[in-house]
């Protein structure tokens, strides 16, 4: 999809600026994140897959969709890793393809409600779309 | 004193009352929000790509604003102060942010630079550190005896703690502090800085309703029976669980109603 895949870590790494060789795996990121139930790629193995050029298993998890930006992973990380700007990082690689956004305006009318703040439209589409 | 104030898309729509008891009780208080003059969207979320670009230049020129004012600028909304205070140290730290910012800047029809020079602060802030809690807990006239208050922290205004500076990220006490300034009582408990879901009830409802019922669950275990929050997107994902039997509510609506400035 993009290159070969030292490029794409290096890539990936350049846009996070995440430092995913300071790792321990201590699991604190995943243990603190509120989707992980839902994620099929967990927040440390976000961070495993970086380390070990696993660029396509990022780039194809769903879970770039279920993290909600809380920085809890961030917080709470003792090696200062941001693994929430890894799947931030993979989230755009994914929506600057042609064709890839997560969500479009013609989504949109089904999905509001009365009560619905123009915050939400705002962040899902920078989080969605490009 | 007079600050620049950025109220965001939201409280120009459907947060108008987090706006209007917000301007209303700063002038009892002593303190003018000067709107910041055609200010943009700051996007509601920081943009964490270190090479993203123009999505960083809103809350760029909003800070500018107030750097050409010499004022501090005051948000109330937690993704605005979120995203306006990352963007300002990612103005004062980051170098080549710096360069390719101003050369946009550059171009503007009054090319100018900017540097990360604005102080960024959250309107809790000004209470607790300009004002001071016990001269707020002073000009209480209708204190709130009795009504027990969880505060409702979210993530946006604490993480991360490196560069929000807001509060301890773990254990914060500012919303509590304020509660007991206008006279309630605060009820602390344990998820008050769970996520309640953010962006993501746009398209995952269930999940995030999952997120917020838990926090409401949890705060009713302690015996809230009313919630507080800066956050227009946290206020709603707050009331999908049962609204009714917590309501969440903006922190200057309970402030109007302290210091007598409540409509009937
Ligand atoms: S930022 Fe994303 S990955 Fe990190 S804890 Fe929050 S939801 Fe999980
Ligand atoms: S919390 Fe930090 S050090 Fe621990 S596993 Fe996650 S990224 Fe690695």
């Amino acid at each position: 999809m993009h290159g070969n895949k030292d490029h794409q870590a290096d890539q990936i790494r350049a846009i996070s600026g995440a430092e995913d060789r300071k790792c321990m795996k201590c699991g604190k990121c995943s243990a603190s994140c509120p989707s992980y139930d839902v994620m099929d790629v967990r927040p440390h193995q976000f961070v495993s897959y970086l380390r070990g050029g696993d660029i396509d298993a990022m780039l194809n998890a769903q879970s770039i969709w279920k993290c909600v930006s809380c920085f809890a992973c961030v917080e709470r990380c003792p090696q200062d890793v941001k693994p929430a700007q890894i799947i931030e990082a993979a989230r755009l690689m994914v929506i600057r393809q042609q064709g890839e956004n997560y969500l479009s305006p013609d989504d949109v009318p089904e999905l509001l409600d009365p009560e619905l703040p123009q915050q939400l439209l705002a962040s899902a589409f920078r989080k969605y779309a490009k | 004193m007079v600050y620049s104030y950025y109220p965001g898309c939201t409280l120009k729509t459907k947060a108008k009352v987090l706006d209007k008891n917000a301007r209303l009780c700063a002038e009892v208080l002593g303190f003018t929000l000067e709107e910041v003059e055609e200010w943009q969207c700051c996007g509601a979320v920081y943009p964490m790509g270190a090479d993203e670009i123009a999505t960083k230049l809103p809350a760029v020129r909003a800070l500018h604003a107030a750097s050409e004012k010499e004022q501090g600028i005051v948000t109330l909304c937690s993704a605005c102060h979120h995203v306006l205070k990352r963007v300002n140290e990612d103005m004062c730290q980051n170098k080549d942010l710096q360069t390719t910012v101003n050369n946009y800047l550059a171009q503007e029809e009054t090319p100018y630079t900017y540097h990360g020079e604005t102080t960024v602060l959250h309107y809790l802030e000004i209470l607790r550190d300009q004002i001071g809690f016990d001269n707020l807990a002073a000009k209480v006239k209708n204190p709130l005896t009795g009504r027990k208050i969880g505060a409702y922290y979210g993530c946006m205004l604490l993480r991360p703690s490196s560069v929000m500076q807001f509060d301890d990220p773990e254990n914060p006490t500012i919303l509590e502090d304020f509660i007991k300034a206008i006279g309630a009582e605060p009820v602390v408990y344990p998820y008050r800085n769970e996520c309640c879901g953010g962006y993501i009830s746009l398209k995952e409802k269930a999940l995030a309703e999952e997120m917020s019922q838990k926090i409401a669950d949890n705060a009713l275990s302690k015996g809230a029976e009313v919630l507080i929050t800066a956050c227009p997107l946290c206020l709603y994902n707050m009331k999908k669980p049962d609204g009714e039997t917590l309501p969440t509510v903006y922190f200057t609506e309970l402030l109007a109603e302290a210091l007598g400035l409540k409509e009937e």
